[in-house]
């Protein structure tokens, strides 16, 4: 559904540096800050099958993404580019108090 | 099980030290009663009703508590605005479910998938999402809005306790918490240890019965209906842990901690300035450790110099007179720093880390080091470098730091080239130690005995191995404690070991007259080495 979605595709990935892995704190931060993006924003753990809809907390939590895995990320609408950008560089970040 | 007396008595694990005696509150989770469900639209309406009165709830509980335990319920508040969960549960209601029913048909699949999970940390999450499945199902039958109602002083025995339950007890005349299930990890549980509430998990089944109750959190255990005797006992353990804390907090007032007529001092170590804010902090002899690589996370791009001479600036400016000795940036190993740490490589722990990233990145090291020759200018600072192994890196180090400190001379700015130390941790460096034309040492304790334990330290599967107490380990720590003696050069030590009650025996022995531990191990610390120069065990 996403790949024919209007315009282009941003993708990105990035390393989870997070200490425990995706749990509750880095996931709620995550879907926060897609929230805030108009695009729609789909993320994996490298090499998984299905991609997940990165603003359902449910979904994030149940994607087990350990400590050292790669996230990727793709999006697709107006502000797409921005949103891979942003979200790429909070898993960066391990998830800084204040953002998201 | 308690020293024979007879009563019941049940073992669980430890979540929460302290002492608890008083009324047994039974907690049941599960709320029975029907609810009649009306039509597909007002089954619709009630849940989206039912979801923002819950919201609303949860956001209040989190503005009351604060901190963490806000931060707790956010993952509630998150689930709750899930399109994707929530979207399923009305496309059930449209099919024709009750709106409790679909609710909870919906949140005990996400509780399964929880339970199922290998991971403790996401086993635990699932009392996060059961506290929500109930808030719901009650506001749904009208039954929402009594809070608990726990006599002062009492111990709650639940299966499992939600987190916004916990926060709805008032738990200010104290009491305890006396878990069937739950874990040490669970959110509930910290709850508990930050409010000093006794706290006890996995008691297996206890039978429907009892009144009283007394909670050993230490002892992880609940004993029912006590006789005489098992409240005589259960309070003189209560009796000497609160003393046992009491005295070690006036120990803490005395200037000077000694053993067999020798000073030793005592410093603390600290992760972030905020550390300083412990209330045992202000008996420090100094900062023995002050880690740098907060200054790394949670944040996007390396922290210019302004922002870490701040940092530096306030700790030298908490300890007046004191020394204070800060480690530059320790990055790599089990501590990677996107943009600066390498990636890929195969073993990190004996790769580029620590000193070794420094120098291969002088560009970041630069900044550290002008913010550190600014700093010492403001008071006692010491510096030293993190895993060095040739005495080769510690002058490639100081090269640096005093080309940095005559260029910000020259451009008239105070700064001036700090005392210069290494971390003993790699075996190389501590066997060589004479080698080295440091002005302290200080031995890195972890690191020491993983490297030469040929240990891991996070794989669990080798705690048994990894002793700091062995022979090989002391050997070293005495080598580095007997070349400081000689060389008149002082050797801390600010690993776990310093803060172990059990090791401190040996760390003495080994020569060792400067330590520095965790602020609040500060007071057990001073404690233990009293009692041992008065000829006492480690107690």
């Amino acid at each position: 559904m996403l790949d024919k979605a209007d315009g282009q595709i941003f993708t990105g990935s990035v390393r989870l540096v997070h200490a425990v892995g995706m749990h509750a704190r880095p996931a709620v931060k995550l879907t926060k800050l897609a929230k805030k993006f108009q695009a729609q924003i789909s993320v994996r753990v490298a090499g998984a099958p299905e991609w997940i809809n990165a603003k359902s907390v449910a979904k994030i939590m149940a994607m087990r993404a350990a400590h050292g895995s790669t996230i990727e990320i793709k999006a697709s609408g107006s502000d797409a580019e921005a949103a891979v950008a942003a979200l790429v560089d909070l898993v960066a970040s391990d998830f800084p108090d204040g953002a998201g | 099980m308690q020293g024979g007396a007879a009563g019941l008595a049940y073992r669980g694990r430890t979540a929460s030290i302290g002492f608890a005696h008083g009324p047994l509150v039974r907690v049941d989770a599960g709320a029975g009663g029907e609810r009649v469900a009306g039509t597909l639209v007002e089954e619709a309406l009630a849940l989206r009703k039912a979801i923002d009165l819950a919201s609303g709830q949860i956001a209040d509980l989190a503005a009351s508590a604060g901190g963490e335990a806000a931060q707790i319920l956010e993952f509630q508040v998150a689930l709750l605005e899930d399109e994707d969960l929530i979207e399923a549960i009305f496309a059930s209601i449209g099919e024709g479910r009750p709106a409790d029913v679909a609710w909870r048909a919906t949140l005990d699949e996400q509780i399964a998938a929880y339970n199922s999970a290998e991971d403790e940390y996401l086993q635990a999450r699932s009392s996060d999402l059961a506290d929500l499945r109930d808030r719901v199902v009650h506001i749904l039958r009208g039954d929402a809005g009594e809070p608990l109602k726990i006599p002062s002083g009492g111990v709650v025995c639940a299966d499992d306790l939600p987190p916004s339950r916990f926060l709805e007890i008032d738990w200010s005349g104290g009491g305890g918490l006396a878990l069937l299930h739950g874990s040490p990890t669970s959110h509930v549980a910290m709850l508990a240890r930050a409010r000093g509430i006794p706290m006890v998990v996995q008691l297996g089944a206890i039978p429907d019965a009892g009144a009283t109750a007394l909670l050993d959190g230490e002892g992880a255990t609940l004993e029912l209906d006590p006789s005489a005797e098992q409240v005589r006992i259960f309070e003189k353990r209560r009796e000497s842990h609160r003393k046992s804390r009491a005295s070690a907090r006036a120990i803490l007032r005395r200037p000077t901690a000694s053993w067999r007529g020798e000073h030793v001092k005592l410093l603390i170590n600290i992760q972030r300035v905020d550390d300083l804010d412990h209330a045992d902090a202000q008996y420090a002899d100094g900062i023995g450790l002050m880690r740098t690589e907060f200054l790394l996370s949670g944040r996007s791009d390396l922290p210019d110099e302004e922002t870490q001479f701040q940092a530096y600036d306030a700790v030298l400016r908490w300890a007046g007179q004191r020394p204070v000795t800060i480690r530059t940036f320790d990055a790599g190993g089990d501590k990677p720093v996107p943009g600066f740490t390498l990636d890929g490589e195969a073993n990190p722990f004996l790769g580029v880390r620590g000193l070794r990233l420094c120098l291969a990145r002088p560009e970041i090291f630069a900044v550290q080091l002008c913010a550190l020759a600014r700093a010492a200018v403001r008071g006692n600072l010491k510096v030293m470098f993190p895993m060095v192994t040739s005495a080769d890196e510690l002058e490639a180090g100081r090269k640096l730091f005093a080309g940095i400190v005559q260029r910000l001379q020259v451009d008239g700015i105070a700064a001036m080239l700090p005392e210069l130390g290494i971390m003993v941790e790699v075996p190389a460096a501590a066997l060589a130690v004479a080698s080295f034309k440091a002005s302290f040492l200080s031995i890195g304790s972890n690191d020491l005995a993983q490297y030469v334990l040929a240990c891991d330290r996070s794989n669990g599967a080798l705690a048994p191995l990894m002793d700091p107490l062995h022979p090989a380990v002391l050997e070293l720590i005495a080598r580095t404690a007997e070349h400081g003696r000689r060389a008149g050069i002082s050797v801390s030590l600010c690993g776990d070991m310093a803060g172990d009650p059990r090791c401190l025996p040996a760390l003495l022995n080994c020569g060792l007259r400067e330590l520095s531990v965790n602020a609040s191990a500060l007071a057990q610390i001073k404690q233990t080495i009293d009692r041992l120069s008065s000829g006492g065990g480690v107690g």
